[in-house]
């Protein structure tokens, strides 16, 4: 019998909404996004700006959108250093175990023993803020060790079962086992940890540009925007707004998706 | 049924590290002593002992997942292959039936995809399943059905040896028989030859040849299974057949 599932169909319908604005905006938005006076000043929200204007009278719908391809890319990308390093290491320690086990999981207790905010203010003021590379690859290291965590338990799980011992005894490599007969059990696993993943980053990115670390104009990011945003709130609370709101939807889209994904994979159990 | 070897062990102590990490102290678990005997071509010797006593230890042991810490194992075939008690972690869930029995032959390298399939079809046939099952995934099969796909899938590649660790007795009693029967009929077409663990004495009485008697990591007793069941000679074999009236 299948059931529906609810969390799953809103999830995708969410996020892929989204991820068609996203996508539509690199190639169109209604206005230019930096284009002074698209409109007036500080405009509220109408039919010609769905999210009215900012200070210098651009149009903010037009540049939430943009803000969150920044956003939405740096958070994918953060999300893909992390989760591939975090997975190589899961299965390496997960499924080989002994001293290497040892010595990476130490290493990641160590990079897990700092909060994960700071870990990256740090690791970006090192390399130098206010790049895009940067603030991925800063990101991208605090989001390792709970990939390698999550993964390493389901490696080692798998690791004495039959049909893996069967696969031993085929003969096939280390490296075909981990990434063929492996990889696709733990997706019930991995798959909502990526969704999770991609919502910390998310948060994390605009804790950091909000901060003024992460993404600086011309580039701009959702938290970037945020901050911007907060210098006017009185005066036009709708940047705020509607910033805040593509935020949510991001992250509210995907949380659905992950809580979809789970119970579906539950249910196959 | 030749003098042949297909296997021999000679006085063989083996066991597993237990615990250990990094700082941890390690503690050797001496399981196996001096475990002497040999399988000879096309024979069905069965391994018979309590739980706990050993046996699957020596099945790591004969096919090089634990190393011996003494006394050497030959193989005098290609690579044994190995089926298990459990049909329902034997397969993997993600994979079809299909996928299941290629990938032996897949990780072998030396066919091509058109020759694979011949063969999967052909190992099918042979364990006497219907070509739908191809698509199934194992969840979708009967415990039957699964420990037939194991054993075609350990077969594939046409090893010579096979070890059997208790395959059909997580089976209902008319699928066991089934299972049994169609490892008789395997080891004739194939030329098999297989080491068969099991603990449950009637089971290895329809099917082996010779039976070895094993008692906390060592063999106490190995014979012809009538001479076993006939003429125990040793007192734990007595008690063994006993409660097993």
């Amino acid at each position: 019998m299948k059931r529906r599932n609810g969390f799953l169909t809103a999830g995708l319908l969410l996020t892929c909404v989204l991820a068609a604005l996203i996508l539509l905006s690199f190639f169109w938005t209604p206005y230019d996004p930096n284009a002074m006076a698209a409109g007036p000043k500080f405009d509220p929200p109408s039919l010609a700006h769905w999210m009215g204007t900012d200070n210098f009278g651009r149009d903010i719908f037009s540049r939430v959108l943009k803000g969150a391809g920044a956003t939405a890319s740096i958070a994918l990308a953060t999300l893909a250093i992390g989760a591939v390093c975090g997975c190589l290491t899961g299965a390496l320690t997960g499924y080989f175990g002994g001293p290497v086990d040892e010595i990476l999981m130490r290493l990641n207790d160590a990079l897990t023993a700092f909060p994960s905010i700071l870990l990256a203010l740090v690791v970006i003021s090192v390399l130098e803020p206010g790049k895009k590379i940067n603030v991925i690859l800063a990101l991208g290291l605090v989001f390792i060790p709970s990939f390698a965590r999550v993964t390493r338990t389901a490696f080692a799980s798998l690791r004495d079962v039959n049909y893996i011992k069967s696969a031993r005894l085929m003969g096939a490599s280390g490296a075909r086992i981990l990434a063929v007969h492996m990889l696709p059990n733990i997706l019930p696993v991995l798959l909502p940890a990526l969704t999770i993943g991609f919502n910390n980053a998310v948060l994390a990115e605009a804790s950091m540009s909000f901060l003024g670390i992460g993404v600086t104009p011309p580039d701009a990011s959702l938290g970037y925007m945020l901050s911007e945003a907060q210098g006017m709130l009185f005066a036009a609370p709708w940047y705020a707004g509607g910033t805040g709101l593509i935020i949510v939807w991001m992250v509210f889209g995907a949380g659905l998706l992950g809580e979809g994904l789970r119970r579906r994979d539950k249910e196959v159990l | 049924m030749s003098g042949e070897l297909v296997l021999s062990l000679s006085h063989v102590y083996s066991g597993y590290q237990d615990g250990g990490g990094l700082f941890g102290k390690r503690e050797r678990q001496e399981v196996l002593h001096d475990v002497t005997f040999d399988v000879r071509h096309g024979e069905i010797l069965g391994l018979v002992g309590e739980s706990g006593t050993g046996k699957s230890t020596l099945a790591k042991t004969i096919l090089g997942m634990v190393k011996p810490d003494r006394g050497t194992v030959t193989h005098y075939t290609k690579r044994p292959q190995m089926i298990f008690q459990d049909p329902y972690s034997s397969l993997n869930p993600f994979y079809s039936v299909e996928w299941t029995l290629e990938e032996p032959l897949r990780v072998y390298g030396k066919y091509g995809r058109a020759e694979r399939k011949r063969r999967v079809r052909e190992m099918l046939d042979r364990v006497e399943l219907p070509e739908e099952c191809l698509g199934a995934k194992p969840s979708e099969l009967s415990g039957g059905q699964r420990q037939r796909v194991s054993i075609a899938a350990a077969l594939i590649r046409r090893p010579k040896f096979l070890i059997a660790d208790e395959p059909v007795s997580a089976l209902d009693v008319t699928i066991q028989a089934q299972i049994l029967d169609l490892l008789r009929s395997l080891r004739r077409e194939l030329d098999l030859s297989y080491l068969f663990i099991s603990h449950d004495l009637n089971v290895v009485y329809q099917l082996c040849d010779r039976v070895l008697v094993m008692k906390r990591g060592r063999i106490v007793e190995q014979g012809t299974v009538d001479e076993i069941f006939d003429h125990p000679k040793e007192a734990y074999t007595k008690q063994l057949l006993a409660a097993a009236e």
